[in-house]
């Protein structure tokens, strides 16, 4: 009764169309919003910046791109540590190359270049469905990595085959580099963040987004009824390539600084990634966000719980870790395939009476 | 010239070990539409577990040690003995899998259950290290080893002995179950669950006897195939990225041929030893991370469904 | 039956299950909109379609019938560019139609529903009919990420006209429920929904009675005809239910394994022996060809 939506009645199509339709809910997220923005850059220290809070927002962007195609276009791809790859050298090479381009400009110039990316990878979708799709992107993946691993233009030709960030500022304060303070690494993201997913909500809701669900519905009858199979297929791997080389470029400039393909965007990235967003739930962009924040957090409180309070060795944690996570993916898909998001929206049905019983 | 004799040899028997993986895969799809992603992980499994018994580990040595309890009191197995337990094992596992997880997925499109797949793999994986550890291991099974000198010395071309050993079993292995699957009451009924659950179920063949039964066949295969690759590099979680590797293979020969596996196996494996030595000067080497997969891919878009797959027609 | 619904003066009468033959306000049936002319469709060694030609009137109710296999939902599919026969062409408004995908046929005017449900199960009743307006909407990308501005009065706009469906077709109550929890009958309607919300000239209905019972088709009756009577829609249609199209239809084309054996008015062709041999059967007694199947 606390929880409701009664009384709030919907009095045109474009109140009814809202991100957030009940009240209650819009109050929630802006004042959400605002302790984002003006309160946690005060609180932030170094370890919650670079444990918690940038990879959550960095992996829920990724999440988001492979959201958008695999859960609301359903092309699935195991192609996400490539992709981010791509954002990453896309972003080195730029910084590098032009001194003065300013740093978030990169960023999403970096996310443009992977959606071309994306896009030529995404040709073969047009012909091959379902599993073996995901073979085509595991084809991506390895190429990609084993191309910046190789190809010494890549990493400058640097000896260790590493890329590093050079510093660069935004108003005068650096975002990327040692010397930028969290609370500025963390706004750079948090920015994007709100922005990207604000468009990425529009697109799903709009027509773009309808078309994605129809062919992943039934794509036979999606073409039948006029959506256009190339257009739809190749602009949700654009798009989606875009958020991911986003997360990418960020993953490397602002979070970990120096990099290399085998370790921080191979298959396991993928895998992560994906786990995300079906843990999350397909086809929801809460879905996206849940379940980044819970594969962030929960390697965390594992380490937290079993390392430090019990004492136990780091190897023997990780192993631990592996099958929670393995066990959680087969636990959700029994009980919910539709992820965090549906229990979360049945938790919202079951508030809407609470207190009483029906 | 001999060299490319060399190479396309190497590559056909790298094929037969891919082969012997992909096996797996096709029995699982072909009774229950499942594309068993952990595959590769039960190969690891197996070849942990005999690899863990022969060498007198005891299972989940760390934990009872971090606990404070007993950790060394698991003796050394024969093999005659070690063999047996292992393939028990896999049948427990098979058993686990069907009540736990296949029971309750029975009518989910196949994109969760190829999900369900992949959390099972990092279970098995996480739970075989806990048990067994996760260094690398030795695999000595009494399977020849080293180069063959007959071949050596008639024809100047290097063969390992221990892959014609894997080719060897792998052809026994194909044999087995062909016979098996065309001539058994069991091997009809898997044919029938392979074609159609209803149907099946109302000739009165138990879906789930037939999944357990499936699995644990897998389990075995997957044995055999891990056996082989941890008596070639060791018993390590590398193992498990040939599942990866599986797939181009069942791409080539269809996810439901047997045979299909075997030629798809050959394929991938000369293709990928000829374009590394090749085309690997030019461009860096290292191919075999990428080949197999552009090489399926390239075989996808021409024909969606492998060389001996069934071609799917949409109707609407 | 709603007071509300759009039906037109005369249409109503005639679809309770099969009494008058329908009169008074029906569109005047104009030139043929779509020929089909010796097409010929065969899949490897299996001819579906042998020859057919037939055409179909601008503003009329064509049904297309005969036995299991003849080849109607494959006619249709050709009509709808989903396959691509061997032989024969195809004029759409007197112009001769090149090989065109589906979704350029669809941009054309023809829509269509299926045999077998092909909604679009993840999304809801509202969604699933929006999906309909699809080719006439068209802002870009860069509107669509805003979302306030034109991209939101498309959208209100578009909501608007498929309103109008749901109202027509009086499933308001469901719009916002997941396609896939609701009962076969209502499924049909939605599909209806979505094909009439793309403002077709010509529709194509594969089935659209099947598996209903009286009541259900009674009303579906109703609304095939007001979309004809309201709107001058050519509707072609695939049905067993002979009552159903000895009522509404205006001319009947007949298949019997991928060939054409009669073509004419219901009275015409309930009469032909070729038709009666393959397919009617001959009545017992007299009962009017509307209690059931022939």
């Amino acid at each position: 009764m606390f929880y409701r939506e009664t009384g709030d009645f919907k009095t045109s199509y474009a109140a009814d169309a809202q991100i957030f339709p009940i009240a209650l809910d819009r109050w929630a997220f802006w004042l959400a919003l605002a302790f984002a923005f003006l309160a946690v850059p005060f609180l932030i220290d170094d370890y919650w910046e670079k444990s918690v809070l940038l990879p959550f927002m960095i992996f829920a962007l990724a999440a988001i791109g492979l959201n958008i195609l695999t859960g609301y276009c359903g092309l699935v791809s195991l192609g996400t540590g490539g992709f981010m790859a791509v954002g990453a050298y896309a972003s080195y090479k730029l910084m590098t190359e032009f001194e003065g381009l300013n740093i978030f400009v990169i960023v999403l110039l970096s996310g443009g270049i992977t959606a071309a990316v994306g896009v030529l990878f995404g040709l073969p979708s047009l012909r091959i469905k379902g599993f073996y799709l995901a073979v085509a992107t595991l084809a991506a993946q390895f190429f990609l990595v084993w191309l910046f691993n190789k190809v010494p233009w890549f990493y400058n030709y640097s000896a260790t085959g590493m890329i590093t960030v050079p510093e660069r500022t935004m108003f005068g304060i650096a975002v990327t580099g040692p010397a930028a303070p969290p609370w500025a690494t963390y706004l750079f993201c948090l920015v994007l963040l709100t922005l990207l997913g604000f468009a990425a909500k529009n697109m799903v809701r709009g027509r773009i987004g309808r078309s994605w669900m129809a062919i992943r519905d039934m794509d036979i009858a999606a073409q039948i009824i006029g959506v256009p199979p190339l257009q739809a297929k190749l602009s949700a791997f654009a798009i989606s390539s875009f958020y991911i080389g986003v997360a990418g470029a960020l993953y490397f400039c602002v979070w970990f600084g120096a990099v290399e393909p085998t370790e921080a965007f191979g298959i396991n990235q993928s895998f992560l990634v994906l786990f995300m967003v079906i843990i999350g739930g397909l086809g929801s962009m809460l879905g996206s966000f849940l379940g980044a924040l819970l594969l962030v957090v929960l390697p965390i409180l594992l380490k937290n719980l079993m390392v430090d309070a019990a004492g136990m060795a780091p190897v023997l944690a990780r192993h631990f870790e592996i099958t929670i996570v393995g066990a959680l993916i087969v636990f959700f898909l029994i009980v919910e395939p539709h992820g965090l998001a549906r229990l979360w929206a049945m938790a919202k049905e079951r508030l809407r009476h609470w207190p009483f019983s029906y | 010239m001999l060299f490319f004799i060399e190479a396309v040899i190497s590559g056909l028997l790298a094929g037969v070990m891919y082969a012997l993986v992909a096996l797996g895969f096709v029995l699982i799809f072909k009774a229950s539409e499942i594309f068993n992603f952990a595959q590769g992980v039960m190969c690891l499994f197996a070849a942990l577990t005999l690899a863990g018994l022969i060498l007198g580990y005891t299972p989940f040595a760390e934990i009872l040690h971090t606990l404070g309890l007993p950790s060394t009191w698991m003796p050394v197995f024969p093999l005659w003995l070690a063999i047996p337990l292992t393939i028990a094992v896999m049948i427990g596992l098979a058993l686990l899998i069907e009540r736990l997880i296949l029971r309750y997925l029975v009518n989910q499109e196949p994109i969760i259950l190829f999900m369900a797949t992949i959390g099972l793999a990092f279970v098995l994986e996480g739970i075989g290290d806990l048990m067994w550890g996760s260094d690398v291991k030795p695999l000595d099974i009494g399977l020849p080893s080293g180069a063959s000198d007959w071949m050596l010395d008639s024809f100047d071309i290097y063969v390992e002995k221990l892959e014609v050993a894997a080719a060897v079993i792998a052809a026994i292995l194909v044999v087995l179950l062909t016979l098996f699957s065309q001539y058994t009451r069991i091997g009809r009924a898997l044919r029938a669950v392979a074609d159609d659950h209803q149907a099946a179920l109302s000739v009165g063949i138990s879906l789930r006897t037939i999944w357990v039964i499936v699995w644990s066949i897998a389990g075995f295969v997957a044995l055999v195939a891990g056996v082989m690759w941890g008596a070639k590099s060791g018993v390590q979680f590398s193992l498990s990225l040939i599942a990866l590797k599986a797939l181009p293979v069942l791409i080539l020969g269809g996810f439901t041929s047997i045979p299909g596996a075997i030629v798809g196996g050959l394929i991938i494996g000369v293709g990928e030893k000829v374009a590394e030595i090749y085309l690997g000067p030019f461009i860096g080497g290292a191919l075999e991370n990428w080949f197999a997969y552009v090489l399926a891919l390239a075989f996808l878009l021409v024909r969606p469904q492998g060389l001996f797959g069934e071609r799917i027609i949409e109707r609407v | 039956m709603s007071a509300e619904s759009l039906a037109m003066p005369g249409g109503t009468a005639a679809s309770a299950a099969g009494t008058a033959a329908p009169e008074a306000a029906r569109r005047p049936i104009g030139p043929p909109i779509l020929e089909v002319r010796d097409i010929t469709l065969r899949f490897g060694g299996v001819t579906a379609i042998r020859g057919i030609s037939f055409d179909i009137r601008e503003g009329e109710i064509r049904a297309i019938i005969g036995p299991n296999g003849a080849g109607k939902s494959s006619m249709l599919n050709v009509i709808n560019g989903f396959y691509h026969p061997q032989e024969g062409e195809i004029l759409f408004h007197g112009e001769k139609r090149r090989q065109l995908r589906p979704h350029q046929i669809a941009r054309q005017g023809i829509a269509r529903t299926f045999q077998n449900i092909a909604l679009f199960k993840g999304m809801t009743v509202l969604d699933n009919i929006m999906t309909g307006r699809l080719t006439r909407m068209h802002r870009n990308l860069f509107w669509q990420v805003l979302w306030k501005g034109p991209a939101e009065r498309e959208e209100v706009a578009h909501r608007a006209a498929v309103e109008r469906v749901i109202d027509f077709l009086e499933i308001q109550h469901i719009r916002k429920t997941p396609v896939g929890r609701l009962p076969y009958g209502l499924q049909k309607r939605v599909e209806l929904g979505r094909a009439l919300a793309a403002e077709p000239t010509l529709l194509l209905l594969d089935e659209p009675m099947a598996g209903m019972n009286v009541e259900e088709k009674a009303d579906m009756c109703r609304f095939v005809l007001d979309v004809n009577a309201e709107f001058g829609t050519t509707i072609a249609l695939i049905e067993h239910d002979m009552g159903v199209v000895m009522d509404i239809s205006d001319r009947v084309v007949v298949l019997d394994y991928g060939k054409k054996i009669g073509d004419g008015t219901p009275d015409e062709v309930r009469a032909d022996p070729a038709v009666i041999d393959a397919y009617l059967g001959v009545a017992h007694d007299d009962e009017a060809p509307g209690d059931g199947n022939g």
